[in-house]
């Protein structure tokens, strides 16, 4: 983790202001409907909302109670189960379970409690406001970066942290710098150490490499990871394998586990949701003024489906119905099966291009995409040269480098990113109202 | 279903109580687990069992609870919020027991009136029966006996209001109270009346109780010496000598209040103690003198960077009136729902007239008022 944090010193933040890069770039506006179309879109998709919340009730608190319940009975039993599990079969039944439950109470649990999606029952064990999860991410982080930024700036390059997680270049608008042709490594590291990358990520460390930030402002936000992670760790590493006696390496090595079952799971699962090829990016002005409908269309475009049977879809916390998800966040997530029948239906009669797919095609091009990315993109060589000295200027030469080579870099083709750019303002806001025009 | 049994002492507690357990239980918390098998046996929450369910008239239920551990007991005259789920939602709503204060079980009676537009109380006439798990809060309200206990007491009541007065009356009763006892009681007809047989039984037993009750309806069937019409001086002859004072409690619907309030300042008594029923979870009234009074300063939410000049209202609407949504339920400061970390200010809670400090701390903004300059974390 550290070495990519040192890394992001030296990386340019892209903004609204960066040039676009047209190679490879999926046309957002060449098909685009018109205002109007988009109107009666967002007109159409209200409806199903509107219908939805309407007959919310005991169906859904009896589904999530349900989970819950399984979850619960899930976790005892594979902990339970991991105090014999000197016994391989133990091992693997008590790691099963446990992996299950952490898979369970991240995906369908918590990520969708926490989007307020049963706030309307009153129950203060459902608030999405309070509720806490196991993982190391502190609950009131991710609310921000992700029901905040990442579901209000959803795929805006520089808004949207989930694009690459500060840390692999997922977007053609990341300008390629030679640190990414680590990009499947760092892609494979940050899946089995998922919880950690979202612990960190609402911390914005590359603000703070940049000097935007400093790090005693974060010192609160980094004293609340640290006491979640201890507690975390307190538990799974040192209590129940100190308690389990003879079988201490067992249950550590079981716990290791099925921290990072859940951990790849949940990274294939996440990454599936908004980068197999298809799936749009947007710029800060592409994102201006959006109405409702305009917003209902970015998030269709930058969002991707996933297809399987009733299991699969409630260990992916239904966050296969991605699309779904984004356009109605707040809904309890069981239900986006059925309404995404409708969705379809809808964007098939505005020929709005749906993203949908079984896991192995859908991950498997986020895999190549992963991998693309890591290579420069293919243009001039004067272009590339250019990079490549201007590269050379920030880093290994250091002041001199800047101060010599730098001016000199501008009479060169390719892309003039010496300016410094200043990073879009985030107000700090609790994400409670979609933020759209009506 | 858990068994009807009171839950485990000693070992059972100590387990559950243990730091090593909470940490184990890392971060959904032990009473997240254990409810899911015993729903009393938790380490923080209040939450009762209905033991007993009675109709004592069509429109009403009477519910016995025995609270779990975590119940810190009650004075007769408090009132305490009940959950229950209703179509998958939590409803909380408040509800006076009737029960005394020394009840040897420790159990709750309450007496819940039906209302058509009443949600809670209806599903409860319909549904409750014994083993039911109803969610609780701590007893809450002034409408409390002093310490030590005046020499005459008058209860004046009206409808399903008289479950305060009824707690009352138990409640000195079973202290043996020497002095006189004045209980009027108001209900539409003789069979909407509560607590017929009960009173009775008190009357036989309590040589200083003089009981009267009145009905707003003429009808017939209303036993002879029963009253008719609405409050009068009359009416309070029958049960106390009007000539010496007595601390007077009035619980019932806002006319009834308003009525004992205007015969006390015709006659210079000081003010009798009120509690206000109204069908439905009220709202505190915006024209209430005492937050018309403390109107200045600036409300700031904080998160959303937003301000708002104080308007004397609870914050919770004043939060609304700025466009915010922060999270509430019952609206009048019993279900915790709308929590809110103040950061500066002072606020007087309205539920109990109590002025806060300026520091920073978790109030209720349903029924916090600020008083001056007040900082919101929302």
């Amino acid at each position: 983790m550290k070495t990519y944090l040192q890394e992001e010193t030296a990386m340019p933040t892209a903004t609204a202001t960066a040039p676009r890069l047209t190679a490879a770039r999926p046309p957002t506006t060449a098909s685009r409907p018109t205002p109007e179309q988009l109107e009666s879109f967002g007109r159409e998709l209200d409806a199903i909302r509107a219908r939805v919340v309407a007959d919310l009730g005991v169906r859904d608190t009896e589904y999530i109670e349900r989970i819950i319940r399984v979850q619960r009975g899930l976790e005892v039993a594979g902990r339970g189960l991991l105090f014999l599990s000197f016994l391989p079969p133990a091992w693997i039944a008590g790691t099963t379970a446990l992996s299950l439950s952490k898979i369970l109470d991240n995906m369908e649990i918590g990520h969708n409690v926490m989007h307020g999606q049963y706030d309307w029952t009153g129950d203060p064990r459902l608030s999405g406001k309070s509720f806490e999860w196991d993982t190391a991410c502190p609950a009131e982080q991710w609310r921000h970066s992700h029901n905040y930024m990442h579901h209000t700036y959803t795929n805006i390059v520089g808004k949207d942290r989930d694009i690459g997680y500060g840390i692999l270049r997922m977007s053609e608008e990341e300008p390629w710098r030679p640190y990414y042709l680590g990009n499947p490594l760092y892609a494979a590291l940050l899946a089995a150490f998922f919880q950690y990358g979202v612990a960190l990520h609402d911390l914005e460390t590359e603000r703070i490499a940049t000097g935007e930030m400093s790090i005693a402002e974060k010192r609160p936000m980094l004293r609340d990871i640290w006491r979640k992670v201890r507690g975390q760790t307190l538990k799974d590493y040192v209590l129940f394998p100190l308690l389990s006696g003879p079988s201490l390496p067992f249950v550590i090595a079981g716990n290791a586990t099925a921290n990072l079952t859940r951990n790849l799971w949940a990274f294939t699962i996440i990454f599936c949701g908004h980068f197999p090829e298809g799936t749009h990016e947007f710029t800060e002005e592409e994102a201006e003024n959006e109405t409702r409908g305009e917003w209902y269309h970015r998030q269709l475009l930058g969002s991707a489906n996933l297809t399987g049977g009733k299991l699969f879809h409630i260990l992916a916390g239904n966050l296969s119905h991605q699309i779904e998800h984004h356009l109605f966040p707040d809904l309890p997530a069981h239900r986006y099966a059925e309404i995404s029948l409708e969705v379809r239906e809808i964007c098939e009669r505005y020929e709005i291009a749906y993203n949908t797919g079984p896991l192995h095609t859908q991950f498997g091009s986020v895999v190549r995409k992963i991998v693309r990315l890591s290579l420069p993109p293919q243009r001039s060589l004067g272009g590339l040269l250019g990079d490549g000295l201007r590269g050379l200027a920030r880093n290994p030469l250091g002041a001199v480098g800047r101060k010599i080579i730098g001016p000199a870099l501008s009479l060169l083709p390719g892309r003039g990113d010496s300016k410094p750019q200043t990073a879009p303002t985030v107000v700090r806001t609790r994400p409670r109202e979609l933020p759209v025009a009506a | 279903m858990p068994p009807p049994a009171a839950p485990p002492r000693g070992l059972a507690r100590r387990v559950l109580h243990s730091s090593l357990l909470e940490a184990l239980a890392y971060p959904h918390g032990v009473d997240r687990y254990v409810e899911l098998v015993r729903p009393l046996l938790l380490r923080r929450e209040v939450r009762a069992e209905v033991t007993a369910v009675r109709r004592q008239t069509p429109k009403s239920v009477t519910l016995t609870l025995r609270p779990n551990e975590n119940w810190r007991g009650m004075r007769a005259g408090q009132y305490v919020g009940v959950s229950v789920q209703i179509d998958g939602v939590w409803h909380t709503r408040p509800y006076s027991p009737a029960s005394s204060q020394h009840d040897p079980e420790g159990t709750l009676k309450l007496t819940i009136s039906t209302h058509p537009e009443g949600r809670v109380s209806r599903h409860l006439r319909e549904h409750a029966r014994p083993g039911m798990i109803v969610g609780l809060t701590q007893a809450q309200g002034e409408f409390t006996l002093p310490d030590p206990r005046p020499e005459r007491v008058l209860l004046i009541s009206g409808g399903s209001a008289i479950t305060p007065a009824i707690a009352i009356l138990r409640t000195l009763c079973d202290e043996g109270f020497a002095g006189e006892i004045g209980f009027l009681n108001y209900a539409r007809s003789p069979e909407l009346a509560l607590y017929g047989p009960e009173l009775q039984e008190l009357a036989a037993r309590h040589e200083g109780l003089r009981i009267a009750r009145g009905f707003t309806r003429k009808g017939r069937g209303a036993p002879a010496k029963s009253l008719t019409g609405r409050f009068s001086r009359e009416h309070l002859r029958a049960v106390i000598d009007e000539s010496a004072p007595a601390a007077t409690f009035v619980s019932g619907p806002p006319a009834l209040i308003e009525a004992v309030r205007a015969l006390w300042l015709q006659d210079g008594l000081p003010e009798p103690a009120v509690e206000t029923f109204t069908p439905l979870a009220p709202r505190f009234a915006s024209d209430d003198p005492a937050s018309a009074k403390s109107a200045e300063g600036t409300v700031s939410f904080t998160a959303s960077g937003r301000a708002t000049p104080n308007s004397g209202l609870p914050l919770l609407e004043q939060a609304e009136d700025a466009g915010l949504t922060p999270e509430h339920g019952c609206r009048m400061g019993i279900c915790n729902t709308c929590a809110t970390r103040k950061t500066a200010g002072a606020v007087r809670n309205l539920s109990t007239g109590a002025i806060s400090g300026t520091g920073e701390e978790r109030i209720r903004i349903c029924v916090s008022v600020p008083l001056g300059d007040v900082a919101l974390d929302l």
